[in-house]
């Protein structure tokens, strides 16, 4: 299944794309998507465990992702 | 109550004038803005960017939370996306109360979540020309210092 993984500010720029399209097998998990995304060129840049979220919702790295689902990597916050 | 995401200015004005009601003995406003000096760099102006959808959500969450710990529904939240000019402000929190205490512990726990957990990101102009994405003294290596289990 292909899994979209949305990047964003820093995240974004390290990897030179704000969207990624990736082909997981099914049962895949947040940390398998996590790993995947570590293992791009230039995905060393991202922290071992960054907060993620699935479905606009912050998610566990244990938490089962499907195709349908929306997950981003969420690079340290700075609202206020 | 309401939230949102601002690409224009924010008026800390008519925030009070929305939540004021005569049930109400106390409203604190509290403004966010931009900071001339951050950590010892002269900054000159800074964008938000956010995870539009999300952000949304986020914000109306830490809301409806003070919402109900504090039992008050006169809580309007706005933060503001884009470019901001020093002395803009980025956020403004106002929250009405029958009394003074509820009001300020709920406006505090509004800034303080939003702090670690709204999805938008900052990218801060310096006076000699360097930009650089700064993140909240809430967050380490990507993560809340608090427990990051507990999402």
């Amino acid at each position: 299944m292909t899994v979209r993984v949305l990047l964003f500010a820093s995240y974004a720029d390290a990897l030179g794309a704000s969207e990624v399209a990736l082909e997981m097998p099914a049962g895949t998990l947040v940390r398998d998507v996590l790993a995947r995304v570590k293992s791009l060129a230039a995905g060393k840049r991202i922290p071992d465990r960054p907060l993620v979220a699935v479905n606009q919702r912050y998610a566990r790295e244990d938490q089962a992702v499907t195709a349908s689902d929306e997950v981003a990597i969420i690079p340290p916050v700075a609202g206020g | 109550m309401r939230t949102g995401m601002v690409e224009g200015p924010l008026d800390p004005r008519a925030l009070l004038d929305e939540v004021a009601q005569h049930r109400n003995g106390a409203t604190v406003l509290f403004v966010g803005t931009v900071r001339e000096m951050n950590e010892g760099e002269a900054v000159s102006g800074l964008d938000y960017s956010a995870y539009a959808g999300m952000a949304e959500s986020e914000l109306a969450s830490i809301a409806r939370e003070a919402a109900a710990r504090w039992a008050t529904n006169d809580i309007v939240v706005e933060h503001r996306t884009g470019s901001l000019q020093l002395g803009e402000a980025s956020v403004v929190i106002a929250v009405a109360h029958p009394h003074r205490g509820e009001a300020y512990e709920a406006s505090r726990y509004i800034i303080e979540e939003l702090k670690k957990r709204l999805p938008v990101w900052k990218r801060e102009h310096y006076a000699d020309g360097r930009a650089e994405w700064v993140a909240n003294a809430e967050m380490e290596n990507g993560k809340w210092k608090m427990d990051a289990e507990k999402v």
